[in-house]
């Protein structure tokens, strides 16, 4: 193989299946086969069998639905919060100066720590969920946005000053479209880490959500509906990345290597 | 009364850490007539770019000033358009929104702003790239876009910092005959910084030559070729001769410098 050589579409589809069936194979093997027991880890056709009786029985849809809304909430609560300050400490050198290491030093509070915090605050009810996803993903948005925007190149913006811009419109005309493609990239990637912060704040306070189900299944030793849970997660992680990548490609096509 | 006049401008960048400050910019005089093409030649690290950048606004002189139609430049502003060496454009615009991006910024109307576009992306020979992006652009069609971005606005001085360094010999040639046709046709007063001796002499009305590090104007020669000047002037025999003189001039200053 040459290294960096580029594959085709197809063989990249190929080789991204491929991987998927091994895997499952690999399990299949070691639970069928009997190399497993059935009570650590379920076969991947009981794991199918308890996920069709999760979906009509037990209205597993619903907690889907509840989990991606404390996501998506939490989520956009935060980023919402956190692009004025982003783009601001990006632009402007005194309020980064400001901010930064106050954000710097949040970053590192874990965000599933404050969850039993959070309850004592908020109780187990939505407003907790929004809470830790939001700590979770606020602040480390924060910086990334700002390094983002503060990364533009000198010469364009000298480039801007000379062709008569004022300091307001380099940050809106220059800044802005700038960093957008690496924003939306961020976006993305923070999103992802939100999907953790909810599971585990479904895990340890919540009557709802597929967090919630994992944790009932296990006092049922049910691995086959846990294991389900994990896989929805990871498809929904996989679809709204799909999603972004699509919007980031169409909104963006400068940027397009 | 002079375009610009530039009195006793000198820079010095203070110390950074143990770094000692750095003379970039010995106080230098210079005055330019208006429908000047002024070019500026020197060695590496002179200061040429810390003069212009400094008559554009974008970096305050230690001492001195510049005085543009008798007023004071005091920062960077729209009636001094800047090329520079490296490629500029706005890679999320257009080349047709690149060209129109200062006219936006006085709030010149959408259809004025495309018509002025269209007609400087003609002129610099950009037919056909209007909807492109920068990056689908060669590096020379990247140079003119900007040059044709800078005319747009109707500067009453146009800066270029060595805007054709990067490019490879042919198109470099033919850039120069675009923007000494351009130059004919309009009449701007330009500065034009180059290490380019050949650069130098053919689109200029005026060499300025300037000392090895820290810089200040070492000699200062009309260039009297008729205009308009075609590409095989660069072997007449006037050419020549004043190419052999500013060899020597730099090639003193590169030497003692070393
Ligand atoms: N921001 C800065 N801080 C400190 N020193 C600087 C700075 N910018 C330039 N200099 C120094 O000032 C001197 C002149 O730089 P300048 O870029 O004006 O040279 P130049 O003539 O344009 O050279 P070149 O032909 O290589 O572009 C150089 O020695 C450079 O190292
Ligand atoms: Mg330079």
């Amino acid at each position: 193989m040459k290294p960096l050589q580029p594959v085709t579409a197809q063989a990249r589809v190929t080789y991204g299946i491929g991987f998927f069936v091994l895997f499952v194979a690999a399990w299949a093997v070691a639970t069928l086969g009997g190399f497993v027991p059935k009570l650590f880890l379920a076969s991947p056709i009981t794991m199918v069998e308890e996920g069709w009786s999760l979906m009509t029985k037990h209205g597993f849809a619903f907690d889907i639905a509840i989990t991606i809304w404390r996501v998506v909430g939490g989520f956009i609560l935060a980023a919402a919060l956190a692009l004025p300050l982003g783009i601001l400490m990006g632009a402007y050198k005194p309020v980064e100066a400001f901010f930064e290491p106050f954000v710097s030093f949040a970053r590192y509070l874990p965000a599933s720590a404050f969850i039993p915090l959070l309850i004592l605050w908020a109780g187990i009810g939505e407003t907790q969920k929004l809470l830790v996803i939001f700590i979770g993903s606020f602040f480390q948005l924060v910086l990334m946005i700002a390094v983002a925007v503060g990364g533009v190149r000198r010469d364009l913006v000298d480039a801007a000053y000379t062709l008569g811009s004022s300091d307001g419109s380099v940050v809106t005309r220059v800044l802005l479209p700038n960093a957008a493609p690496e924003i939306a990239e961020i976006l993305r990637m923070v999103l992802g880490w939100a999907w953790t912060y909810v599971i585990v704040a479904e895990l340890i306070g919540s009557s709802s959500g597929i967090g919630h189900m994992i944790t009932d299944s296990q006092a049922l030793l049910n691995t086959g509906q846990i294991i389900f849970g994990i896989i929805i997660i990871g498809l929904i992680g996989l679809i709204s990345d799909f999603l972004f990548k699509w919007a980031n490609q169409h909104l963006f096509p400068w940027a397009a290597k | 009364m002079s375009k610009l006049s530039i009195e006793a401008v000198g820079k010095l960048f203070p110390a950074r850490g143990a770094a000692e400050p750095t003379r970039a910019l010995t106080p230098t005089t210079l005055a330019i007539a208006d429908n000047d093409f002024i070019t500026i030649l020197g060695p590496s690290g002179c200061g040429k770019s810390t003069l212009l950048r400094i008559v554009a606004g974008l970096e305050t002189a230690s001492e001195g000033r510049v005085l543009l139609d008798g007023q004071p430049v005091t920062g960077p502003g729209a009636d001094r358009g800047m090329v520079f060496q490296s490629y500029t454009l706005f890679p999320w615009l257009t080349i047709i929104e690149n060209i129109a991006f200062g006219l936006r910024e006085r709030g010149v109307s959408e259809r004025e702003r495309l018509e002025v576009a269209r007609k400087w992306a003609e002129r610099v020979g950009l037919k056909g790239f209007e909807n492109h992006y920068p990056k689908q652009l060669s590096g020379g069609m990247q140079q003119r876009t900007a040059i044709a971005r800078a005319l747009a606005n109707d500067p009453k001085i146009l800066l270029l910092d060595e805007p054709f360094g990067a490019l490879d010999n042919q198109t470099r040639a033919l850039m120069q005959e675009m923007l000494l046709g351009i130059w004919e046709r309009e009449q701007k007063t330009v500065m034009f910084v180059t290490h380019d001796v050949e650069e130098a002499i053919f689109m200029a009305s005026r060499v300025v030559v300037m000392s090895a590090r820290p810089g200040r104007i070492k000699a200062d020669i009309a260039v009297d070729l008729p205009h308009p000047r075609p590409y095989t002037i660069k072997t007449s025999a006037a050419f020549v001769a004043l190419k052999e003189r500013l060899v020597e001039e730099i090639r003193v200053e590169v030497v003692g410098a070393h």
